[in-house]
């Protein structure tokens, strides 16, 4: 009787021992994703991260090809036909990117030529609030809009809320559609929401997202919040505008035309 | 009790082999679709929810058939709708049943669904729509299944269950309100950026569900010897018209604010659902929709009509095919058309999707079955 008591107590001890390890995984698992890491000494850093996009420098196709090659090379976004497509960074015409400020007698070089696109980082992002299990992100240290791909369900909510088209869905499993893998970032699986992330993997690095670098200058990136950073001397200085502002966003992308 | 569903007659079996073998076909789909992704649906990056998202809205609108006869019972002591009450509970737990099996399916990757549980995020409506889906269905099965219990051993209901009863009236608003909040609060979505949105889900769901239920009861008194009672049916087919008469009146006040005022995002949606831009099957069926609409309202409101049950029970199978078609494909379809870049990308269900969207609606069907088989056996026992 006594060693069966014995035994009950040191078995009930031991599991609560084996049941207290998952609820501290757990536990750690809650507190927002940023918190487990320690950035780097190079990191670049800033609190509201923006772009500004310097349309008259970048008209023709030639122009865009770099920037968005550089980005989807990257990050291992893989090349599937529309209407399927995954897509970061890419061109559409102007009644597209900025519906409502068409203008049919504008001048023919502003009115008829390819925009560049891409996730806006809002400020107020409603795609993070809609989010059920905030897979969708925005970094308080920085403003940056990112994703947990891990813990996204594939409900697409987020692609409905998003005024501005951002979002791709991994329709099918994209890793047959990469052109040539770089190890140096994850891959996606099939059923996951993914879309640009302002390269914080490359901030981490203490290096400039990929299309800037490769937009020799047309594209200018900063941190809004410093008065001296380069986006705000162009903001000052150029008349820029941004997409859909009507709806309260507050993107942190901004157009020179 | 549950002993009751066990004892059938030839058809009864066969009907609930055939719901099985429907699921099956489903399943073996579904099967394909985790395997490949949703790339084997129609839908694409533009128009990112579609045909399962539109049973979603449909059904949780059928789900509210209950409330339309529980709340004239237990707070009007209206006695005729006695044996209905019963079966409109069980219609809302099949009803739900599909609901949350159409998210489920409409996931891209559901065995992280349970991650909506593990992060709770109350600033997001899905999270919500997940707490009220899943607390009115408990909701319908503890009432449901206490109240016949009590009726099988000739006893009162216990006192407990009165508050729950009155929880589920509140709750089945909020079933609507919730679901309709999902499109409502979105921003750069024209058609579905409308104040409106919750109460056209309520008068829709107020005329589909007791709609619906009346053509079961109908089935039901065909098949077996259980009768509802002339009263009951000719109250809830004034509710229907009623109810109708305020979804059609809704929808209008959406056309007029559109076109009167004539901005480009308010019109754009409604010209595609119509035909007049882009357009498509969706056009065709959003007609049919419109015609069956007042068709049913010209069978309903002239209550000789209306009392004929060889006229009704046809105006009450037009009356769902029009909201069904409204409420579930043209706000769905019409929502994401044009897309955010004001373009067009066509949508539409594929054969999965069909065959899944088939087994999810057999299993809330099965579920339907056997409750009903328990109620009627007990309804019999005690008659």
């Amino acid at each position: 009787m006594e060693t069966r008591r014995k035994f009950l107590k040191y078995a009930g001890v031991s599991l609560l021992g084996l049941a207290a390890a998952p609820v501290s995984r757990a536990a750690a698992s809650y507190i927002p994703h940023e918190s487990h890491t320690k950035s780097r000494a190079e990191a670049l850093t800033g609190s509201r991260w923006a772009m500004v996009i310097d349309t008259r420098k970048l008209t023709r196709e030639s122009d865009f090809k770099p920037l968005i090659e550089a980005c989807h090379s990257v990050h291992n976004v893989p090349d599937i036909e529309p209407p399927l497509d995954i897509k970061w960074i890419w061109t559409d015409k102007k009644e597209h990117v900025f519906p409502g400020k068409h203008n049919e007698f504008q001048a023919e070089k502003i009115e008829h030529k390819p925009y560049l696109l891409l996730c806006n980082h809002c400020h107020n992002p409603p795609c993070v609030r809609v989010c059920p299990t905030q897979a969708t992100f925005k970094r308080e240290s920085d403003g940056i809009v990112v994703m947990d791909m891990h813990r996204c369900i594939g409900c697409r909510y987020c692609m409905a809320a998003c005024p501005y088209g951002a979002r791709s869905f991994n329709f099918m499993d994209p890793s047959p559609h990469i052109k040539e893998l770089n190890r140096e970032y994850p891959e996606r699986m099939r059923g996951v929401v993914e879309k640009c992330n302002f390269c914080v993997e490359r901030l981490a690095e203490g290096k400039m997202p990929a299309c800037v670098e490769a937009s020799d200058g047309a594209l200018i990136f900063g941190d809004l919040d410093d008065p001296y950073s380069e986006v705000r001397k162009v903001l000052r200085k150029e008349y820029t505008i941004r997409r859909k502002p009507g709806l309260g966003t507050e993107p942190n992308v901004y157009y020179i035309i | 009790m549950l002993e009751t569903a066990l004892k059938g007659s030839p058809r009864y079996w066969g009907w609930l082999v055939l719901l099985l073998i429907i699921m099956g076909i489903g399943g073996a789909a579904w099967y394909v679709q985790l395997d490949q992704g949703l790339q084997v649906t129609g839908l694409n990056r533009d128009v990112s929810w579609g045909f399962y998202i539109a049973q979603l809205t449909y059904m949780v609108g059928v789900a509210a058939a209950a409330v339309m006869l529980v709340l004239p019972y237990y707070f009007h002591h209206y006695k005729a709708f006695k044996k209905m009450i019963i079966l409109a509970e069980f219609q809302a737990i099949g009803a739900i049943i599909i609901c949350i099996g159409s998210i489920v399916v409409d996931l891209g990757q559901p065995q992280r669904m349970l991650n909506v549980l593990l992060y709770p995020t109350p600033n997001s409506v899905l999270f919500w729509d997940m707490v009220v889906l899943n607390g009115y269905l408990f909701l319908n099965l503890i009432i449901g299944w206490v109240t016949l219990q009590s009726q099988r051993n000739n006893m009162l209901p216990p006192k407990w269950v009165k508050p729950l009863i009155y929880l589920s009236i509140v709750w089945a608003v909020s079933i609507h309100t919730v679901t309709a909040f999902l499109y409502a609060g979105l921003p750069g979505r024209h058609l579905w950026l409308t104040a409106i949105m919750a109460p056209r889900f309520l008068a829709s769901a107020f005329c589909a569900g007791p709609a619906i239920l009346l053509l079961v009861a109908f089935i039901l008194e065909k098949l077996t010897d259980f009768r509802v009672g002339e009263e009951a049916k000719k109250a809830v087919a004034k509710i229907v018209t009623y109810a109708m008469c305020i979804n059609v009146f809704f929808f209008l006040c959406e056309i007029f604010t559109g076109f009167y005022s004539q901005i480009p995002g308010h019109m754009h949606p409604m010209m595609f659902l119509f035909g007049f831009e882009h357009g498509n099957y969706v056009a065709v069926l959003m007609w049919i929709a419109t015609f069956l609409a007042f068709l049913s309202l010209a069978l309903l409101i002239p209550p000789k009509l209306r009392e004929n049950h060889k006229i009704l029970p046809w105006a009450l199978a037009a009356l769902v095919v029009a909201t069904y078609i409204d409420k579930g494909i043209g706000l769905l379809v019409g929502g994401f058309t044009p897309n955010v870049f004001e373009g067009f990308t066509f949508y539409a269900p594929t054969m999965p999707e069909i065959l899944i969207t088939a087994a999810v609606y057999a299993s809330g069907i099965f579920a339907i079955t056997i409750l009903y088989k328990v109620a009627l056996t007990v309804q019999k026992e005690t008659s």
